[in-house]
């Protein structure tokens, strides 16, 4: 079969295109291709082959949304592809793909409208060439399953026959082109199965983990233990006798800011993964520890929330909320707390590279491949086009494979030894050296009137900011993080003002799914709980009040400066309107009224994020002793547009879990400056036993445009549990993880 | 020299028997669909039958597999078929899958013992298989259809 084989070969197609672009015809493959005459790439995304299999090209990284099959099913609908005939290619890293960072929930609103017309597009030329063939209107032929109908007869052509006559003809431009209808959706708005299933459950799907390449050695790296500090000296003597290890590299240490430079430390070098990792351990380093050797959680936190009981800097005013509260029949405050987080991935970060001529080929679990090659280029001083990206499948990332440092030891590793070389992180490691979530303080202060209703609030956070790990000495939030839900609370109330505080970083501050939202969202959705007891009111008719009349917020008293996930208000509008919805459909769903049994409790949580509208109601179970357990969690959601309703649920699904192990179980301590968690035995996570037993998910239908899927699920859980908590004993949460916590 | 049989195989090694099965399964046989998550017995993601006994590859030297059967993902089932395996796909369990293949062999397992495990018995079996993604409600029902027979 002559094919042409993205996942090898880079010069796929010549050129750089920009996402949206349209690029058609066979003369856009570069003369080493002639190997496959006739083959045709419409798009960036897109390739026929003559024997009519369709290359759908994913640029898109899967680490566990089922994006691989979702966002190829976008294009294969408009394309009319039989998915039998379907082949799914990762892409390499490439800008010409658009961006590639699959992180922000946005792969499907961003790259949505550009599959659909990039199928599109290809489906009129294969209509258009089948009709030059019969000699008959482009209008009477309509493509249907890999073939074009001609409709008044009922002949058809093969999409196989085609391709040739279709690679030469024109491109359409797009007004030419028709999208369809919603009707006429094959994929669309259905469950299919993830795209990797088989591979999955055989154990043959490849993972970063899994990657190998001839002639490759084992690599296992001894780093500081506190951020920043360097290495004094080292001994191997103990370690070189290690069956299998061969020898031993230092790797320089970074410099500020760090981004996603490798940290530095000492390599043990070994013919396995095991004897790296033993050699590893028979090291003696010392390290001059630096500034952050000071750092100690507990006494970090203490000055996070003496910083949000000040005021501080004015990132948002409403109104005039000083003035409110004086007016208020009832005033109250709180302090909130989310401490440290760590993503721990199933799949510690793991890489494989080969340096070779001045050029570095690497395989790897990345959420964005181009800063692979902006990373390792950086690194190693050579071009970022030098670098070649494999990107496997990713044993989740959660935002912690969107760095990819780990790719970037390998490399650098490569060059020093002059072979392939494949880095594995223990989970020791993973836990020890992460780009942790930020802890984050809050305070809020709400004025209600006599009857009750919310009329002023202010919310003021501090966090480390994110901008540490660009930006060296960075102390206040960026627009995106105050931009989840700090400024953008969804309420429609006279008086709000909301502040942000200085916060210094003493480690790597990275995203973790949901991000600035988990703080935010727990301290926001907790304080409207507190706010409607205390005025004696129903959360939900509280929350429902406090959206006023449902408009659409415009946001212009920040002159247009709200970030809104980066699309315009007029197209991704913050309707309140949307959120009363799902409030009031996730009460419904959940028999919110219904009267619960001794212990038991339900709380709702509603937040917007990634441009999704979600309300949860949870119940939970507190025994005498103060354990809880979560019977059931009721997602109502409003995403706009939905491609794969089952890939929609299982992200919710899986966001009720991740979001008790916030709540229930996760936090990161630091003593000395070194991280005191190390596995999963003191840096716990969901287990089957104590996950949500049932979560739900009723899903809004929409045409709106679609919005994010994978994180807004998360931030409504914490808050959403805590008030659950409320409701069944009476106790206030205000500081996560639950588990620390005395209910009993 | 270490004997054993690996998804039917005989394999002998004369390197270090105190090498974790996990290791040499990957490194070694280059079989890698046991996955490593932990290397301390704590997540579930390098499970395998030793004799039949769901095991965590990660934390059993390679000396107490000698003279004995291993079976790995990869030898579950000649065609990705088990009834495990047909179920998860019934069920569309897996997200990011890494977990998956230590899920399947500790349900595989588990079905084996207890042909109807109750909610309790599944607890039990699979509470040291983390899924980070958060897949335990489609496993539990994956559990329930392969003992049901519906997949």
């Amino acid at each position: 079969m002559r094919r042409i084989d993205v996942s090898t070969r880079r010069g796929f197609l010549e050129g750089m295109f920009s996402a949206g672009a349209l690029v058609l015809g066979a003369r856009v493959l570069r003369p080493s291709l002639k190997a496959a005459p006739g083959a045709w790439s419409p798009s960036v995304y897109l390739g026929l082959e003559t024997d009519g299999t369709a290359i759908l090209v994913v640029h898109r990284s899967e680490m566990g949304t089922g994006i691989r099959g979702v966002l190829p099913s976008v294009l294969a609908d408009e394309l009319e592809a039989d998915l039998s005939k379907v082949r799914i290619e990762q892409a390499l890293g490439d800008k010409k793909y658009g961006s590639q960072n699959t992180d922000g929930s946005c792969s499907i609103r961003d790259f949505y409208a550009t599959f659909r017309e990039a199928g599109a597009t290809a489906r009129l030329m294969l209509e258009r060439a089948a009709a030059a063939l019969w000699k008959v209107p482009a209008s009477e032929c309509k493509a249907r399953l890999h073939t074009v109908v001609h409709t008044p007869t009922g002949r058809t052509l093969s999409y196989a026959s085609l391709v040739e006559a279709a690679s030469k003809l024109p491109v359409p431009k797009k007004d030419e082109i028709k999208l369809k209808p919603t009707s006429e959706f094959r994929y669309i708005g259905k469950d299919l199965p993830i795209w990797d299933m088989q591979g999955i459950v055989t154990g043959k799907a490849v993972f970063g983990q899994d990657a190998r390449v001839p002639g490759m050695v084992f690599a296992s790296i001894e780093r500081s233990p506190v951020f920043g500090g360097t290495l004094k000296s080292y001994s191997d003597a103990e370690a070189r006798k290690v069956k299998g290890v061969q020898q031993t590299v230092q790797l320089e240490h970074f410099k500020p800011p760090h981004m996603f430079q490798p940290l530095g430390g000492v390599a043990v070098i070994a013919d396995n993964t095991w004897s790296a990792m033993e050699g590893r351990k028979k090291l003696k380093v010392e390290w001059a520890s630096g500034a952050n050797a000071s750092f100690e959680s507990g006494t970090f936190k203490t000055g996070l929330m003496e910083t949000v009981r000040k005021p501080q800097k004015a990132v948002r005013t409403i109104g005039n909320v000083e003035q409110a509260f004086g007016s208020a029949a009832r005033v109250l405050d709180a302090e909130y707390y989310c401490p440290l987080l760590a993503h721990a991935s199933m799949e510690p970060p793991a890489a494989v590279a080969e340096f070779k001529d001045g050029k570095v080929t690497a395989w790897a679990p990345v959420q964005d491949p181009q800063a692979v090659q902006a990373t390792v280029g950086a690194v190693l001083g050579i071009p970022p086009e030098n670098v070649t990206c494999h990107v496997t499948l990713l044993g989740g990332g959660f935002g912690r494979k969107s760095k990819p440092d780990f790719v970037a030891e390998a490399a650098v590793l490569s060059k020093k030894v002059a072979r392939p070389v494949k880095v594995v992180w223990s989970r020791e490691e993973d836990v020890r050296f992460d780009f942790y979530h930020t802890p984050g303080a809050c305070y809020l202060k709400g004025g209600l009137d006599a009857q009750g209703r919310l009329q002023s609030l202010l919310h003021r956070s501090a966090f480390p900011t994110i901008n540490s790990t660009f930006e060296a000495g960075a102390e206040y939030g960026m627009d995106i993080e105050l931009g989840m839900n700090l400024i953008d609370p969804p309420i429609d109330i006279p008086n709000f003002r909301a502040e942000n505080g200085p916060a210094k970083n003493h480690v790597r501050i990275g995203w973790l799914r949901s991000v600035a939202n988990i703080y935010h969202g727990f301290a926001l959705s907790s304080f409207l709980d507190e706010c409607a007891h205390a005025g004696g009111k129903d959360p939900v008719e509280f929350l429902l009040a406090s959206l006023g009349a449902g408009r659409k917020l415009d946001f212009a008293d920040l002159g247009g400066k709200y970030w809104n996930y980066n699309k315009p208000l007029a197209e991704y509008p913050y309707d309140l309107a949307r959120m009363r919805r799902v409030i009031e459909l996730a009460a419904e769903k959940s028999e919110w009224s219904r009267k619960r049994q001794k212990g038991r409790g339900v709380g709702i949580a509603a937040l917007r994020s990634f441009l999704a509208f979600v309300a949860v109601v949870v119940e939970v179970d507190v025994d005498g002793s103060g354990n809880v357990q979560i019977p059931r969690v009721d997602f109502a959601v409003d995403l706009g547009t939905v491609v794969n309703p089952d890939r929609v649920r299982a992200q919710f699904e899986g966001a009720a879990v991740f979001g008790s192990s916030i709540a229930m179980l996760g936090e990161i301590t630091a003593r000395d400056g070194r991280i005191v968690q190390s596995n999963y035995h003191n840096y716990p996570v969901m287990r089957m036993r104590s996950a949500p037993r049932e979560t739900r998910v009723h899903i809004v239908q929409s045409t709106e445009p679609p919005g994010g899927a994978g994180e807004p699920g998360v931030p409504p859980m914490a808050p959403a549990i805590a008030n659950a908590i409320f409701a069944a004993t009476g106790k206030r949460v205000r500081e996560l993880p639950v588990r620390k916590v005395k209910l009993a | 020299m270490i004997r054993l049989r690996v998804n039917g195989v005989a394999r002998q090694f004369d390197g270090d028997p105190e090498m974790p099965l996990l290791w040499y399964l990957r490194d070694v046989l280059e079989m890698t669909g046991t996955k490593f998550g932990c290397g301390a017995g704590l997540c579930g993601c390098c499970t395998v039958h030793l004799d039949g006994t769901a095991v965590r590859s990660c934390t059993t030297p390679l000396r107490a597999a000698a003279g004995k059967s291993v079976t790995t993902i990869e030898g579950l089932s000649a065609a990705g078929d088990h009834p495990v395996q047909k179920a998860w796909k019934a069920a569309n369990a897996p997200q990011c899958g890494y977990c998956q293949a230590g899920q399947i062999m500790q349900a595989a397992a588990l079905l084996k013992a207890h042909p109807n495990p109750t909610d309790a018995e599944i607890d039990e079996a699979m509470d040291g298989n983390l899924c980070r993604c958060g897949t335990y409600q489609r496993i539990r029902a994956a559990i329930l259809i392969a003992a049901g027979g519906k997949a």
